[in-house]
């Protein structure tokens, strides 16, 4: 099997991998770095996210509230060590990311501007138009063509770590042009690759979010942490579930039932504010959880809006006025038009919560290191937790940001101080060998898409905004069945270049693995708490449940689930504001 | 197995006609045979005109034949029709940004026309 | 229902590229991708094709649909009458099915040197960029790199060797922005013969793109800019050149 020696590997090709991939580039430029992605880097979700990256910048600001809306914002299942890092590294990054060139927007004096989010009590969100994400990948991914130590491999499925004597030593990869596997021998790896969000039916993330690098993990050993906290993000289009970013409601959006009222003032998050003059923390400037958990509740009393996708309410921004959205919602206007056939200028545009981001990922501490030797993880696969039960919107962008970098200063010192030694030639072989197998399998009853069909519907079902004992139990089961008919799955394209059957295959048994894993979690946590909600547990529960939960991945069954307890250093427990009282 | 990509083999007939867009191209491109054609006669008229009056008078002649009016009037035609599309394409050439706002494009391209028409309208009453 | 007929390509089976056709429902709010994802899943898991986002801004369903370069998660079935002519996006190699060999293009975006070169070093906060600074560079950095431009322009398909509108436009994007100083080292690449000096204006670039770079307008641009630079640079290399 054709081998390639590096000192690090990273997993996926986003803002997180690129990002470590350039604090290596420019800390250690002796370290041969390949960068491996199942996709061309610019197709990297991350080109998807809309409305910006959290970072203090502004008077009036501190980092202890940028802290305590986070904590607060998780439901207090953040571990605070790791917050208080994050939000103290998150303005340095933005700033360097600016002067790497990323086009923020401007105010009139040429400061970066900032402008409201979700859950922030302070403007800390610094934006790109509506394509933040988009130039921030651009722009990490223009300037790593700048070093000639980043070595890429393009279109490359990563399918196994590979482990031997207690450490990770490399992986082994699919070349997709060619359908050839080669092994990567690496001093140390970080995983890189997104979440999992296409294990639902409904969600914002694209075709490649299928929770590869969680599986990576989760099947060497390493837990995954708090994977039953599933953000459903309040604004998607009913009719494709792709985004339409909080900044609509930052910039003054208001969200109406079927009846035109603002219904968020019956949910906890009134008094009613002015139509265009949002205030922070409250209203529509709720976090992400309660205004979706929102939407469900008016959905049950019949007050949402019956559309040919399904029930949805109305986002109404006529009254930010076409200058606004043209120049700060350029992108939800045209998709708006093009999709939903509404504009925005004219028309209250129908929308729905759809699953967005997982809260949860490979457990890592807080310099972004597994409990594997010689594996770290960053970005959206990770859980560290900086975002607990459920995440403000804009701290992701900036998290990919610090512990990308995070993740590769961990690598440089462990490959410092640990001498590679490449793994036994068995353990690629038998990678090699399981790939061959499902190539090889006739007589098989299942297919991808039937599978995959029916775990979507499982998760919709019963793993959703709300949740029941009953339910998941049936879902544990059902997906626990799901995986042995994994076993009996037949490819209908056993060719060797671009074999996508057998891509979406292996990505279905990793959407698997990560779902058995949310379910199970969500199963054992009896209680509810930030986007993990129990119609059979109402309450949140922090004598019994101010942890985090760990699912091992078992050989041959369900996961087995653990306990972790919480970092809890300057903010206790408190109750979640969203009223105007707290203003 | 390592791959085989194929390449689709490209020819000046497939291409032009993949939409109205490039025959247009191709029609604007096509002007400047005329134009160098008339160029020739132009240069070849200026010889005629060394070669002393005899040789003047029979250009002239020649000029006003019905094969040169045709001609000249074809090439009047793909003269304007480059013109036209040249001045509708030079806002994308020469932007201008005053503060943030860009100068529209019919602005600029409208300068353009504005300054033919002056400029046409001075040697007519120049010739006159 | 209606009618895709696919361009097929598997180089361990076919010599050259044949039509498939597949029959899938209507709706008038699906696009051609949707229709290509019900082929994949329930009438042939074989055909290869690139997509992720589906709204437009990843840039990896770039396909021919009835001859021209379009988004397959933009092209929606309701415009087009008849039967919808799927094929890969022209003028790069096929691998497999609608999935395109995308090496050159990958390695013309890394030619131009599409990273900041600082005019200035860095104070204690940002570099200061006023909202019309912005403006001046800001819609050439909208390119999602999904090559339409490049399926579209009759130079690139006769002539390989040339840049290329995509490739131009990113780096006249750089040498835009008010932070950058790097326009006299991309120069050599974009003032080149197959650089800039190939384009003869043809437009379907700027036709194509979905994002409105206009990456003509930029070509044209970067013609004026860097013939201004040589003379400059020849006859009064005492000049420093003025953003």
């Amino acid at each position: 099997m054709e081998t390639v020696s590096a000192d690090v590997a990273i997993v996926g090709a986003g803002g997180a991998g690129l990002r470590a991939a350039l604090a290596l580039a420019e800390a250690a430029p002796k370290l041969r770095i390949a960068l491996i992605s199942k996709v061309y880097p610019m197709r990297s979700h991350t080109c998807a996210a809309e409305g910006g990256a959290a970072g203090v910048i502004k008077p009036g600001d501190s980092l202890a509230q940028h802290f305590e809306d986070t904590v607060g914002g998780g439901d207090w299942l953040c571990d605070q060590d790791a917050v208080e890092y994050f939000i103290g590294e998150a303005p340095k990054e933005l700033l360097q990311l600016e002067r790497w060139g990323c086009p923020w927007s401007r105010e009139p004096d040429g400061s970066v501007a900032v402008r409201p989010f979700g859950g922030m009590k302070r403007m800390r969100t610094w934006f790109a138009a509506d394509k933040s994400g988009f130039h921030i990948l651009h722009t990490l991914f223009q300037t790593s063509l700048k070093y000639s130590s980043i070595r890429r491999f393009d279109e490359y499925y990563v399918t196994d770590l590979l482990v031997e004597d207690g450490r990770c030593r490399g992986l082994t990869a699919i070349e997709m042009r060619s359908g050839q596997m080669r092994r990567f021998d690496a001093a140390a790896v970080i995983l890189a690759g997104g979440g999992a969000g296409r294990m639902f039916p409904f969600t914002t993330n694209g075709a490649i979010k299928t929770g590869d690098a969680m599986a990576l993990a989760y099947r060497a050993g390493v837990a995954l942490k708090d994977m039953e906290f599933v953000q459903y993000h309040p604004t998607g289009l009913p009719s494709t579930g792709t985004l339409l970013t909080e900044a609509c409601r930052g910039e003054g959006g208001v969200l109406l039932n079927k009846n035109g009222r603002r219904f968020l003032q019956d949910y906890g998050m009134g008094p009613e504010t002015p139509l265009g003059h949002p205030v922070l923390k409250t209203m529509e400037l709720g976090p992400r959880d309660r205004v979706s958990q929102a939407f469900w509740h008016e959905q049950r009393k019949g007050n949402a809006l019956p559309t040919r996708w399904g029930d949805a309410m109305l986002l109404d921004m006529r009254h930010l006025g076409e200058k606004t959205i043209n120049e700060r919602l350029p992108l939800v206007r045209d998709m708006s038009i093009s999709y939903m056939g509404v504009d925005p200028v004219r028309d209250p545009v129908p929308v729905r919560p759809v699953v967005h981001y997982m809260m949860g990922g490979i457990h890592t501490d807080t310099q972004a290191a597994t409990p594997l030797a010689g594996l770290f993880a960053a970005g959206e696969c990770a859980c560290v937790s900086i975002n607990g039960a459920n995440r403000l919107g804009s701290n992701s962008l900036t998290e990919l940001l610090v512990f990308g970098r995070r993740a590769a200063l961990s690598a440089i010192e462990f490959v410092e101080e640990n001498q590679a030694r490449p793994v036994s030639a068995t353990l690629a072989e038998h990678a090699q060998g399981r790939i061959r197998e499902l190539m090889q399998r006739t007589g098989g009853a299942e297919t991808v898409a039937g599978l995959r069909r029916e775990m979507m519907r499982i998760m919709e079902e019963h793993a959703g905004i709300y949740r029941n004992g009953e339910g998941l139990a049936a879902a544990c089961a059902r997906l626990g069945e799901l995986r042995r008919r994994y076993r009996n799955l037949e490819l209908h394209d056993r060719t060797n270049v671009y074999n996508t059957d057998l891509l979406q295959a292996l990505e279905l048994g990793a959407m698997l693995d990560c779902a058995e894993a949310v379910v199970q979690s969500a199963a054992a946590r009896k209680e509810s708490r930030g986007a993990h909600q129990r119609l059979d547990f109402p309450e949140r529960d922090d004598r019994n449940f101010l942890r985090h939960t760990l699912a091992l991945h078992a050989a041959d069954g369900p996961p087995r689930i653990g306990y972790r307890d919480v970092v809890i250093t300057r903010s206790q427990p408190g109750v979640r504001d969203y009223s105007g009282a707290h203003a | 197995m390592s791959p085989r990509p194929y390449v689709r083999p490209i020819s000046a007939r497939e291409w032009v006609f993949r939409h109205p867009r490039y025959v247009r191209y191709m029609v604007r491109e096509f002007s400047c045979l005329f134009i160098a054609g008339w160029t020739l006669l132009m240069v070849w008229g200026l010889k005629q005109l060394a070669d002393g009056p005899a040789a003047w008078a029979a250009f002239l002649e020649l000029v006003k034949t019905p094969a040169s009016v045709a001609f000249h009037g074809v090439t009047l035609a793909f003269a304007a029709y480059h013109s036209v599309t040249w001045f509708n394409l030079t806002p994308k050439a020469l932007p201008l940004q005053v503060g943030e706002r860009v100068v529209p494009d019919w602005v600029i391209a409208g300068a353009h026309y504005a300054a033919w028409a002056a400029l046409s309208l001075i040697i007519l009453l120049w010739t006159l | 229902m209606i009618q895709l007929e696919v361009l097929r390509y598997n180089p361990e089976t076919d010599q050259e590229p044949r039509f498939q056709r597949y029959e899938v429902p209507f709706r008038d709010d699906w696009v051609v991708l949707d229709a290509l994802n019900h082929v994949k899943e329930e009438l042939d898991p074989t055909l290869s094709y690139r997509w992720s986002c589906h709204m437009a801004v990843c840039g990896s369903c770039g396909m021919m649909i009835n001859g021209e370069p379009k988004l397959a998660c933009k092209a929606f079935l309701r415009n087009y009458p008849g039967v919808i002519r799927v094929e890969p996006l022209r003028h790069f190699p096929v691998e497999r099915d609608l999935v395109t060999v995308i090496d050159d293009f990958v390695a013309k975006l890394a030619r131009v040197k599409p990273w900041l070169v600082p005019k200035e070093a860095p104070g204690a906060g940002e570099y200061r960029q006023t909202p019309a600074q912005l403006k001046r560079y800001k819609q050439f950095s909208l390119c999602i790199n999904c090559m339409l431009c490049y399926a579209a322009c009759p130079e690139y398909g006769l002539i390989p060797e040339y840049l290329g509108p995509a490739a131009i436009a990113l780096a006249h994007r750089w040498n835009r922005d008010s932070r950058d100083a790097g326009r006299e080292s991309r120069q050599d690449e974009i003032a080149a013969k197959e650089g800039a000096w190939e384009c003869t204006f043809v437009g379907a670039c700027s036709d194509v793109c979905p994002e409105h770079v206009d990456p003509a307008g930029a070509i044209q641009q970067v013609k004026i800019e860097s013939t201004i630079d040589w003379y400059q640079a020849h006859l009064t290399p005492w000049l420093k050149n003025e953003k």
